[in-house]
């Protein structure tokens, strides 16, 4: 029996990634380094090179000729369905026969016997088309009266064209707010192993097994039942491997079982960027009336998004950019309507934040226009606009009950010491010189669940073996987040055991069934519920059998550190396990959680899309350089709420990185595409994430500790992988401040999104006039 | 005499290879082949530092350790030297090194998969430096990316490495290895081939002119920090390659009475000490080159010889009137480096011929100079614009100016019109806004994926500003300003 009263890994506790010691030696297990079944083939796609047209010859004899090549597969290879859609639209064929919709769309892959062989074989199709004119972005697919690639929704909530009219102060104005790639570490992967009969696994890197196992079931022409998809880790995710890996798995899938040969499919960086979804870019137009205290008294937003050649997860997307153009404001009247554009580009999906950082950012922006028509700061404009403690309506009629803002505000206020350095901003940029500096404080109200209701389920298995050792199992998958630690200090905790008595396992869609995609930040929300649940039906059991066995009251059964009180004595936990299955208990259960009190009616813009709120705030300083654009952020200061953390050093590092990551987004990320459609930035060498010496120079990051989660979520705790992520909007409100200041403030600086050093020179110029 | 394998010391042992093409590379060795999967691709371009690896090499001080991108580094160069993976990294009895042991502590990891690279960053950083500033592990880790941390718990693992140690197994047995590799040593050409690709690394330079001679169509490749990336993204074959950056007669650095001479396989990592002692405005240049693991690799040879518009070296050079030494066998000519670039693509550069060294004149009296990069990313980018000036001003007049930029034509070039403004001109504001005013004239940049042609010309024009107020003593980049 253990002295320590406390167990190890309890919630609460700043645990250790559970693979940390594998990551730092290479020791980390990722699909691609997964001993291969002998005679693995190797797949690879190839693609389009055109932007927009019809195939209208396809000799792919000099592919099937090649060296080692052993197939070649089109879409007439498809035993089932030629779609892979998530959301049921039929739109994303996985091969094109006929029509290519955007510059690399796959039209047939290669299997050969290695990966270098397949690669090589590729670029010897000879494929002929008959162009049609492309439309890369918003404009020129609004101008061609492209389509919108799925419905479009309206928020509606008062009148807002009488506000508009009535209202003492009104701007109108434009922005245009770039994409982002997930740029993960480890590319898109998938080795599918063929099984008897119609059976197959797949080991895939994604945050979306089921959706997975059901793409491969569709395009096999299979029960769902015949496919196993598992994933014990990926190298990052963040939206990217949501809906984006079902090509790879479909297509890796297909070759084993025409080949009987296990097949892995891993396209290289550049066609990773290339052929997958990135975060959309957005041009946003806003009509802004307010009043001479700064109050806004009615917004009209059109959110038009760059969707890509088909609709992927487009429609919740720019759902979810409107759901968070309030951000943490209160409009009192208010319209916004999204317009999902087609395009002849990559299909854009998922990215952390899902559409909400391009609601927020605009929300901003129309508090900076506020903030420089009035002269006022615009940390004043904020707070007039706050929604009250107490309950103001959100554009979709949802009540904010929930609302900290103010003393998050108000103590990162205090801490980032943000008067006494906007005062000396203003001093510094007074003196005139070629280095200007700027300074922001900016909020984050972020909604949690999936706006889908029904994707707000999980579950969890939980085993406990005669021993006393456990192994915990759930639907969500492991980014990197820390998901894993999370629900396993949960089990620990539920249990009384130390951690390392608990085998953490891959997911897979044989354990637990109809999972939905770790995504939205709900994982630990959802996972470590069920697999509460999971705990404590089996506590349950073991207390009923305890107190039947010894004879004392079912009260009197308490799971102590290591061991179990049964009445007045105290047994060892593998004991009192080792009794319990002696007595034949089952000492397995499936648990499940489904998130309560939440509803959505989106045709009619009403209900209760979000069980709670996170909140955040953040303050940048930053300097930029008035002649060359560059910029350096100086100072940040963050003060974000997790509810009552479950692990607090794994959601800090949410936080760092979620801001780092946003950072990028907003400064040296780009996405660009030339005048044949196709795009340029394609790998790391063209696309610019930051490095550590991008990182803020002062970088304070804080929980706020004495946060709580007023629902009863799992031990109180709140999401954290996406609200962080629109934290540094304060540095590209801190850049555009530092613009402003070449005309005094007198206006709106509008800078658009990402501020490169080339568009912060421009507005410099636009500005000086 | 000639081998026709390679031999190296693949972290505890001996390995002799014969069937190797030029175009092989060390990750898909150790990944494929060797099966040592902690080594990950992220990129196959040497950008993100995922495969990091260091490679020992016995110097003429040495032997010295380096990070390099396995991704991109030819598998036949790695003849002699020992090579090191994460496998191979561990503490005392076999536990997690301090550098392992930091990262843990600090939860510096979270998807993991750019770990085993940053952990050997910061390995061959902790092996020079255990207890490094926050500035050295900045630098250390340009060529390394994570999109999972924001960086900050890497760093503080960083600055506690060498609390958890600062010996290892690895640096007791430094001599050991030392003796090893010298023992691989034989002085011999090495010749290897795997179907229709060879791959010759030459003994000496005098071999080397030897080959060339013989096969004046071969590919010389130095640090292969861009064929590296013909081989990995274009899929190009290297039928015959001759690699050339372990020759130490072209790595010398001597210091002449008129003169710095550079030779041409001298890296960034050995070039920044010599350079920035001689030159001081290029040290902070030089930081922003590339990534440690590139820098480590990649030569001042390659870079000119490369001939790209966009090479990060040419426009500082060319503005302090650098000098290329080209030789064929025995022959050799000098011409100043501006010269050697003549079109697109194409150098002054004759068959057999190759880049022997950098001349670098000392800089002439009353001369200030300035080297710029402009870029979107800070660190570890490729510049939208680079310039290198060197204006000599007498009595307040102008009376030299050598303006070169890069990134603004076709070539690395010095901007006629705007010197010509400039020379004999009052050194003022109002002459260097002529100047300003004149570049148009030198250039018409392009617009691509870095920078539109109306960014790239506004910024440079406003380099030349920027060279002005910093002489004026006025703050004009971010660097002046705390």
């Amino acid at each position: 029996m253990k002295d320590d009263p406390r167990i190890t890994g309890a919630t609460h506790d700043s645990l250790i990634h559970d693979s940390a010691i594998k990551h730092v030696t290479g020791r980390a297990e990722y699909t691609d380094d997964i001993t291969e079944p002998a005679g693995t083939l190797h797949a690879y796609i190839g693609g389009a090179g055109i932007a927009h047209g019809r195939i209208t010859t396809l000799d792919l004899a000099p592919v099937r000729s090649a060296p080692g090549v052993v197939a070649v597969l089109t879409a007439s290879d498809i035993p089932g369905r030629n779609d892979i859609s998530p959301t049921g639209l039929s739109d994303e064929p996985i091969f094109t026969d006929s029509l290519v919709q955007f510059h690399g769309q796959p039209i047939f892959a290669v299997v050969a016997k290695t990966r270098d062989l397949a690669r090589r074989a590729c670029s010897l199709a000879k494929i002929t088309y008959a162009a049609l004119p492309h439309a890369s972005d918003i404009d020129a697919a609004e101008a061609a009266d492209y389509p919108d690639v799925t419905a479009p929704l309206k928020l509606e909530r008062g009148d807002v064209a009488p506000a508009l009219a009535a209202a003492p102060h009104r701007i109108k104005g434009r922005m245009r707010v770039g994409g982002q790639d997930h740029m993960y570490l480890e590319g898109q992967i998938a080795m599918a192993i063929p099984g008897e009969d119609d059976e197959v696994t797949v080991f895939a890197s994604t945050q979306h097994p089921s959706e997975a196992q059901h793409m491969v079931a569709h395009a096999l022409g299979v029960p769902a039942n015949a496919v196993v998809v598992n994933v014990r880790r990926m190298g990052g995710g963040f939206g990217g491997k949501e809906t984006q890996m079902n090509l790879f798995c479909a297509v890796a899938a297909l070759a084993a079982k025409q080949l009987g040969r296990a097949v892995k499919l891993r396209p290289d960086r550049d066609q990773d960027m290339e052929i997958t979804g990135k975060r959309h870019d957005f041009r946003i137009d806003y009509d802004l009336g307010f009043d001479d205290q700064g109050r806004i008294l009615a917004v009209d937003g059109l959110f038009a998004a760059r969707c890509g050649w088909s609709s992927d997860l487009s429609g919740p997307v720019t759902d979810r950019a409107l759901f968070h153009a309030d951000n943490a404001y209160y409009y009192p009247d208010v319209r916004l309507r999204s317009r999902p554009l087609k395009t002849n580009t990559v299909s854009n999906t998922a990215f952390r934040g899902f559409g909400g950082p391009q609601g927020v950012i605009a929300a901003e922006r129309m508090i900076e226009e506020v903030a420089y028509a009035l002269g006022r700061d615009p940390l004043e404009i904020r707070r007039a606009n706050f929604y009250r403690e107490g309950g103001d309506i959100t554009p979709y009629h949802q009540r904010v009950e929930d609302n900290i803002l103010n003393r998050l505000v108000d103590e990162l206020e205090a801490s980032s010491d943000y008067q006494a350095r906007r005062a000396r901003v203003l001093e510094f940029n007074a003196q005139g010189g070629v280095i200007r500096k700027g300074i922001a404080l900016t909020p984050v109200k972020f909604g949690i669940s999936f706006t889908a209701t029904w994707y707000n389920q999980a579950g969890a298995l939980v085993h406990v073996y005669n021993d006393g050792s456990i192994h915990l199992n759930h639907g969500g998958t492991e980014m990197g987040q820390g998901l894993y630690t999370k629900v396993a200090q949960v089990v620990a905790e539920a249990f009384q055991v130390d951690i390392d008595r608990i085998k953490i396992t891959k997911t897979t869609t044989e354990k637990v069934p109809n999972t939905s995609a770790t995504a939205a930040s709900s994982g630990s929300d959802l996972n470590g519920m069920a697999a509460l649940d999971a705990c404590n039906q089996i506590k349950a059991r073991i207390v009923d059998f305890a107190a039947q066995h010894w004879k004392v009251a079912p009260e009197s059964v308490v799971f102590l550190p290591g061991r179990v009180a049964v009445g007045a004595q105290v047994i060892p936990f593998e004991e009192l396990i080792h009794a319990a299955y002696m007595a034949r208990v089952q000492l397995s259960a499936a648990g499940f959680y489904k998130t309560p009190e939440i509803h959505w009616d989106r045709a009619a813009g009403r209900g209760q899309p979000f069980y709670y709120f996170a909140y955040g705030a953040a303050c940048a300083e930053v300097s930029i350089d008035t002649l060359t654009g560059e910029t350096r952020v100086d100072r940040a200061d963050v003060l974000h709420d997790v509810g009552r953390s479950l692990n607090p050093a794994l959601d800090l590092g949410q936080v760092e990185g979620a801001f780092v990551q946003g950072m990028g987004w907003l400064t040296s990320e780009e996405l660009w595409w030339d005048e044949k459609g196709r795009l340029r930035t394609h790998a790391p060498s063209t696309y610019k994430i930051p490095l550590a010496s991008d990182r803020p120079r002062i970088f304070n990051v804080k929980l706020a500790e004495w946060s709580e989660n007023v629902k009863p979520t799992i031990k109180r705790s709140k999401a954290v992988g996406e609200p962080p992520f629109m934290l540094p909007i304060c540095v590209f409100e801190a850049i555009g401040m530092a613009v402003a200041s070449v005309a005094d403030y007198r206006e709106c600086p509008r800078l658009d999104a990402p501020a490169t050093p080339e568009r912060v020179l421009m507005a410099v110029e636009r500005l000086r006039g | 005499m000639t081998r026709t394998e390679i031999r190296f010391l693949l972290n505890d042992r001996i390995v002799t290879r014969a069937e190797i093409a030029a175009h092989d590379m060390v990750l898909d060795y150790l990944r494929l082949d060797q099966r040592l999967r902690g080594t990950k691709e992220g990129c196959a371009e040497g950008d993100c530092g995922a495969c990091t690896v260091l490679v020992g090499r016995l110097a003429p001080e040495g032997l010295v350790y380096e990070p390099v991108n396995a991704c991109i580094r030819p598998l036949a160069t790695l003849d002699g030297c020992h090579v090191v993976t994460i496998e191979h990294l561990r503490g005392h009895d076999g536990a997690l090194h301090p550098v392992q042991r930091a990262m843990v502590e600090h939860h510096a990891s979270q998807c993991g998969f750019c770990t085993p690279g940053f952990v050997m960053a910061l390995y061959a950083l902790w092996m020079q430096t255990p207890h490094p500033t926050e500035p050295q592990i900045e630098r250390a880790l340009q060529g390394n990316l994570c999109r999972c941390t924001g960086y900050a718990p890497i760093i503080r693992a960083a600055l506690a490495m060498g609390d958890h140690g600062t010996s290892d197994p690895l640096l007791e047995e430094r001599a050991k290895v030392t003796a090893k590799l010298h023992a691989l040593r034989d002085g011999a050409r090495v010749d290897v081939s795997k179907g229709d690709s060879r791959a010759i690394l030459p003994a000496s330079a005098d071999d080397l002119a030897e080959v060339l001679a013989e096969h004046p169509q071969a590919r010389i490749v130095a640090g292969a920090t861009d064929v590296g990336l013909w081989v990995t993204k274009f899929l190009r074959d290297l039928p015959l390659a001759v690699m050339i950056a372990h020759l130490d007669e072209l790595r010398v650095i001597s210091e002449r009475d008129d003169a710095l001479q550079i030779g041409a396989m001298v890296s960034y990592t050995q070039a920044h000490g010599p350079l920035a002692r001689a030159f001081p405005h290029m040290a902070s240049y030089w930081d922003r080159i590339a990534g440690w693991q590139v820098r480590a690799m990649g030569t001042l040879g390659g870079n000119i010889a490369n001939g790209s518009p966009i090479g990060d070296t040419p426009p500082p050079l060319i503005a302090l009137g650098a000098r290329l030494v080209l030789r064929r066998k025995d022959e050799r000519r000098v011409l100043p480096l501006e010269d050697f670039f003549m079109d697109y693509g194409k150098q002054d550069l004759r068959a057999g011929e190759f880049v022997e060294s950098i001349l670098l004149p000392k800089p002439a009296p009353n001369t200030r100079h300035a080297a710029y990069k402009l870029s979107k990313r800070r660190d570890e980018d490729i510049s939208a614009v680079a310039a290198g000036f060197a204006v000599t001003i007498e009595d307040n007049i102008i009376t030299a100016a050598r303006l070169a930029f890069g990134g603004m034509a076709a070539t690395p070039k010095r901007a006629a019109q705007a010197e010509a403004a400039l020379t004999g001109q009052p050194f003022t504001e109002a002459s260097f806004r002529h100047a300003m005013a004149a570049l148009p004239e030198d250039f018409t940049p392009l617009s691509d994926m870095r920078a539109s042609a109306a960014y790239r010309m506004r910024a440079a024009q406003n380099l030349l500003l920027r060279f002005w107020l910093e002489a004026e003593g006025q703050p004009a980049s971010l660097e002046d300003v705390a």
